[in-house]
């Protein structure tokens, strides 16, 4: 074992990995530390090599990799230890993490850790989609690392189920390759991905969106030969008579990500089983002492803008977390989603003041009225022009010091009016 | 052209359980296999049961060989390194009618001498999750990971110095003087012994030779597997009685090694024996029918589908049950077939491949090697290590420092150590199989560009050879463009 201490450890180099570092030097971590499993840093960035990252934060345009080479070096100068290639394996109650690399087993421990784990893809079978294992078959992540990162094309008419951006942005990579991309299918009665990503990536090449079709099998002894859709009614049931075969080599499935939290879970962190990431209060950290979580292993983000900005105040609060004394923390409401909203983080909240939320709604709306109420209180009345579960709504609210201790729960609601 | 003493066709369980018992001998021994590795038919995609020899009447081979079988597992395990756990069945009866049913397996199993069965109270049962109102209690039932016992078997062979040629399919038989020449999508060979244990095309073999006076009636079973966090749920394989219509033993709850729960399998007879595609009816069907056992399983506990093919000598109008024919050809000496080897074939197999090998030894002198390596030297997983191991291997060699799979923490090494296999199997389940690569929650989500990308690197496949499963299973359709780094 070699043994190291540290004042901070942020699991994944991913762009909230990295914000998260950056601002723990910032805020006076002398210590810090980034582990991330794959030989390079910069997370999923690298693979996404199309434009449209760090709009809203800097005001130009870049491509993932430019957008994580601007952290990379942000994290270089301010002296940050990077153990690339390492892989953490646990870490306990006392924040003791076990890592391994080319060099042996590693033994942190950390005064502070900050999870940046990231998320993974659905799979098949998180859908049951029945019929043959065929080869051919990936989700649109892995397909877009093998021509991304690998120059390897997966197949050559292809079928994307699953609306979500990456799968958006991979059907217009695949058309730049030359590939015939055959369709989207997508259950919902509306894509699941970014507005601007269904222009840009569909419309403007002709590829027709399925709305309200699932694809009900898969067919292909050894390579994948023909998928079948067909329609689905209101209640997602498949309506007889409308089912469509496609000839087709590859099959790309872009179903949704599942925040990867197998470290925090093991540990016994709460996780919210909505969001799939953990349990927070205001200042990020988990319901185990010193743990904050960020990026898209606490929830999956829109935009890398808004992870960074959010990752940046784990990090704060990670290095904050080395002087503030635990027992600091005075309450501990919730924070509850109401009628018509999917889900809010922060979960919890442990004082009164202004806090930042995140949230989805269920699901597309037009004006409609946002409500944060405590009890009998209306903290805050908000009305926004058109909400869709695909675009994450971050408010402030002003939570002033009376208002939690009669009350254990704030609600946050949506209303038509 | 190779000359052979024996050939046998078909890398299934048995094929590989006689190459094994025929390696301890002085003997020129080849197996063809149509796939791109062993196990890629029936004993892949089964419920990977050891089972005890309660199921067939006495007297018939079924009974025979597995009970035979299931008292040689252990050793077997334990010297070429594959898992069995003798976790025990519960066979339920819900009624009082269904009793009746229980004490008639019961006299048969003691018929067979199957020792300690035990009919129990619903009550007595170590089953919170199930209620019945009575069960045959089998303890030397248990669970074994069906292709790491096929893998196993036929890797020793191999090291043993038996020929296996894969992705080689057996297009034609010819009777020669002394033996067979044999045509293959690989070549011609010549043997004087024809082993056919081809699983489901063992009739079109046999036709090859003379009719056949026997049909075969492919039927499906399709399964669910459920996620590890519902291990708990079941502490034993839980059965219901056996339905007699179909000749199966019905829709039972069955723990696995990796710790998995499968649910299944259906019954189906079908017209193709390669449609092996799971249906959206059947996995409702599955569901229902466990949760006529364990109502508590949950919708979402589901995470993965597969079938597998049953070679039944009887058709559904005969009520699906015949005993395994396992003799010479009626008109062609020299050929050993094997036929109609459905469940408990995955048990039977090595007191099959004793009996095939008994039949062997009639027309050739059999000598035992002297150098016969009876055990297979597998190292312990990565994830199974204890940190002082762990840190003395990377320490040997990095490639342990270097995690592949992270679901189930599989390295580098593993990966290598996998893909250098004795037979030469090198698609993605291969690698799989052997170090469990791509098993875990994200099913391959993060380790296949790093296989992918040690098979190019360190085996010079060319991406377009890399396959997922068989011949034609192939992964990518190429490069966007040539990459020439200097
Ligand atoms: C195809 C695609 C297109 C996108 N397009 C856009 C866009 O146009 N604009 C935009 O703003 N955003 C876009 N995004 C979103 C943005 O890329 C992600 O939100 C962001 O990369 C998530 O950052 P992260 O740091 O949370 O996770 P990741 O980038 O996934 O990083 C997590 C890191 O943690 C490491 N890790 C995990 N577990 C361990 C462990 N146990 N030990 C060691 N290391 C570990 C991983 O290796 C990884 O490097 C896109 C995302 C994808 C996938
Ligand atoms: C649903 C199901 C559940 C079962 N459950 C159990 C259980 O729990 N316990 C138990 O003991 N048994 C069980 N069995 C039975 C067991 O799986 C089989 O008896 C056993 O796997 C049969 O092995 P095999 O080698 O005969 O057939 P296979 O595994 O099918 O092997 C035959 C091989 O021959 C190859 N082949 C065919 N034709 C050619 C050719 N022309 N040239 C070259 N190669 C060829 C095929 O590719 C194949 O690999 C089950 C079976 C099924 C279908």
């Amino acid at each position: 074992m070699i043994n190291y201490d540290v004042d901070v450890a942020v699991i994944g180099g991913g762009p909230a990995g990295l914000a998260a570092a950056v601002s723990a030097r910032e805020h006076g971590a002398k210590n810090v530390v980034i582990l991330d499993r794959n030989s390079w840093l910069g997370g999923i960035l690298p693979q996404c090599i199309h434009d449209g990252f760090g709009v809203e934060e800097t005001g130009t345009s870049m491509t993932g990799p430019e957008y994580a080479e601007k952290y990379i070096e942000m994290a270089k100068k301010h002296g940050i230890d990077v153990m690339k290639g390492t892989m953490v394996l646990q870490f306990n109650k006392k924040l003791e993490i076990t890592a391994v690399n080319k060099k042996g087993l590693h033994k942190i421990r950390a005064k502070s850790i900050v999870l940046a784990m990231g998320c993974r893809e659905k799979t098949r079978w998180n859908v049951m989609i029945p019929g043959n294992r065929s080869s051919g078959i990936y989700t649109a992540g892995v397909a877009q690392a093998f021509i991304n990162l690998y120059n390897i094309i997966p197949g050559k008419n292809v079928v994307i189920l699953g609306s979500g951006d990456v799968g958006l942005i991979m059907a217009r990579r695949l058309k730049f390759e030359g590939a015939n991309v055959l369709g989207v299918v997508e259950i919902l009665p509306y894509a699941s991905g970014l507005p601007r990503n269904v222009v840009q990536c569909l419309d403007d090449y002709d590829i027709p969106l399925f709305l309200n079709y699932t694809v009900t099998c898969i067919d292909g002894k050894e390579r994948l030969e023909q998928v079948t859709i067909a329609q689905v009614d209101d209640k997602m049931n498949i309506i007889p008579g409308t089912e469509k075969k496609i000839k087709c080599d590859a099959l790309l499935l872009s179903l949704g990500l599942v925040p990867e939290n197998e470290l925090a879970s093991d540990v016994g962190i709460e996780i919210d089983t909505v969001t799939g990431g953990p349990i927070v209060n205001q200042y990020l950290e988990t319901t185990l002492a010193g743990v904050f979580a960020c990026g898209n292993c606490l929830q999956v983000y829109d935009t890398v803008d808004v992870l960074s900005a959010d990752a940046k105040n784990a990090g704060k609060n990670a290095a904050k977390n080395l002087t503030i004394q635990k027992e600091d923390k005075k309450i501990s409401a919730k924070i509850v989603p109401g009628k018509g909203v999917r889900y809010v983080v922060p979960q919890r909240l442990s004082e009164c003041e202004r806090v930042h939320l995140t949230l989805r709604v269920e699901k597309p709306q037009e004006s409609s009225m946002l409500r944060v109420i405590a009890g009998d209180k209306e903290l805050l009345k908000k009305r926004l022009p058109w909400v869709n579960p695909a675009n994450m709504i971050e408010i402030d609210v002003n939570i002033p010091s009376d208002t939690i201790a009669f009350m254990q729960s704030l609600e946050v609601t949506l209303d038509d009016h | 052209m190779k000359n052979f003493q024996v050939a046998i066709i078909g890398g299934g369980v048995i094929g590989s359980a006689i190459a094994r018992e025929l390696s301890k001998y002085k003997l020129d021994v080849v197996v063809f296999e149509m796939g791109s590795d062993v196990a890629s038919g029936a004993s892949k995609a089964n419920s990977g049961v050891v089972h005890s020899g309660i199921n067939s009447a006495p007297s018939s081979l079924k009974a025979r060989f597995c009970v035979e079988g299931n008292k040689m597992f252990q050793s077997l395990a334990d010297g070429l390194g594959f898992p069995v756990r003798w976790v025990g069945k519960c066979v339920i009866a819900k009624n009082e009618e269904e009793l009746s049913e229980l004490k008639r397996l019961k006299q048969v199993g003691m018929d067979n001498s199957v020792p300690g069965l035990e009919i129990k109270d619903g009550s007595e049962i170590n089953e919170s999750n199930v209620s019945c109102h009575a069960a045959l209690w089998v303890p030397t039932a248990g669970i074994t990971l069906p292709y790491e016992f096929t893998i196993a078997l036929a890797e020793n062979a191999a090291e043993n110095n038996v020929k296996f040629l894969l992705e080689t399919k057996v297009t034609g038989l010819k009777k020669q003087k002394n033996g067979f020449l044999i045509k293959t999508t690989k070549g011609d060979f010549n043997s004087e012994i024809v082993v056919n244990a081809a699983g489901l095309n063992c009739r079109e073999i046999v036709s090859m030779l003379e009719e056949p006076d026997f049909q075969v009636y492919p039927c499906r079973g399709e399964y669910l597997i459920l996620d590890k966090k519902y291990r708990s749920l079941v502490n034993s394989m839980i059965y219901p009685v056996p339905v007699k219509e179909l000749g199966v033993l019905g829709v039972h709850i069955t723990p696995t090694i990796e710790g998995n729960i499968l649910l299944g399998p259906s019954a189906e007879f079908i017209d193709d024996a390669e449609d092996k595609r799971t249906t959206k009816e059947m996995m409702k069907t599955l569901l229902k029918e466990a949760r006529e056992i364990i109502p508590a399983i949950p919708d979402k506990a589901v995470i993965n589908a597969y079938s597998g093919m049953r070679c039944k000598l009887a058709s559904l109008k005969e009520g699906g049950w015949a005993d395994y024919q396992i003799e010479e050809g009626k008109q062609t000496p020299g050929l050993i077939n094997l036929l109609g080897i459905e469940s408990p074939g995955l048990t039977a197999a090595p007191a099959i491949a004793k009996e095939v090998t008994k039949m062997i030894s009639q027309s050739i002198k059999l000598k035992t090697k002297n150098n016969f390596k009876s055990r297979r030297v597998k190292g312990k997983r990565f994830s199974e290590m204890t940190p002082q191991e762990q840190s003395i291997l990377i320490k040997k060699d990095d490639r342990w420092g270097r995690i592949v799979c992270r679901c189930e923490h599989v390295t580098e090494a593993e990966v290598i150590e996998a893909l250098s296999n004795p037979l030469g199997a090198r698609t993605l389940s291969s690698v799989k199989y052997r170090c469990r690569a791509g098993m875990g929650r994200c099913q391959g989500g993060f380790c296949t560009q790093h296989i992918v990308r040690i098979m190019e690197g360190q085996f010079n496949i060319d991406v377009k050879d890399m396959k997922l499963k068989s011949p034609d299973s192939n992964l990518f359709y190429g490069r966007t463009r040539e990459v020439k780094d200097d």
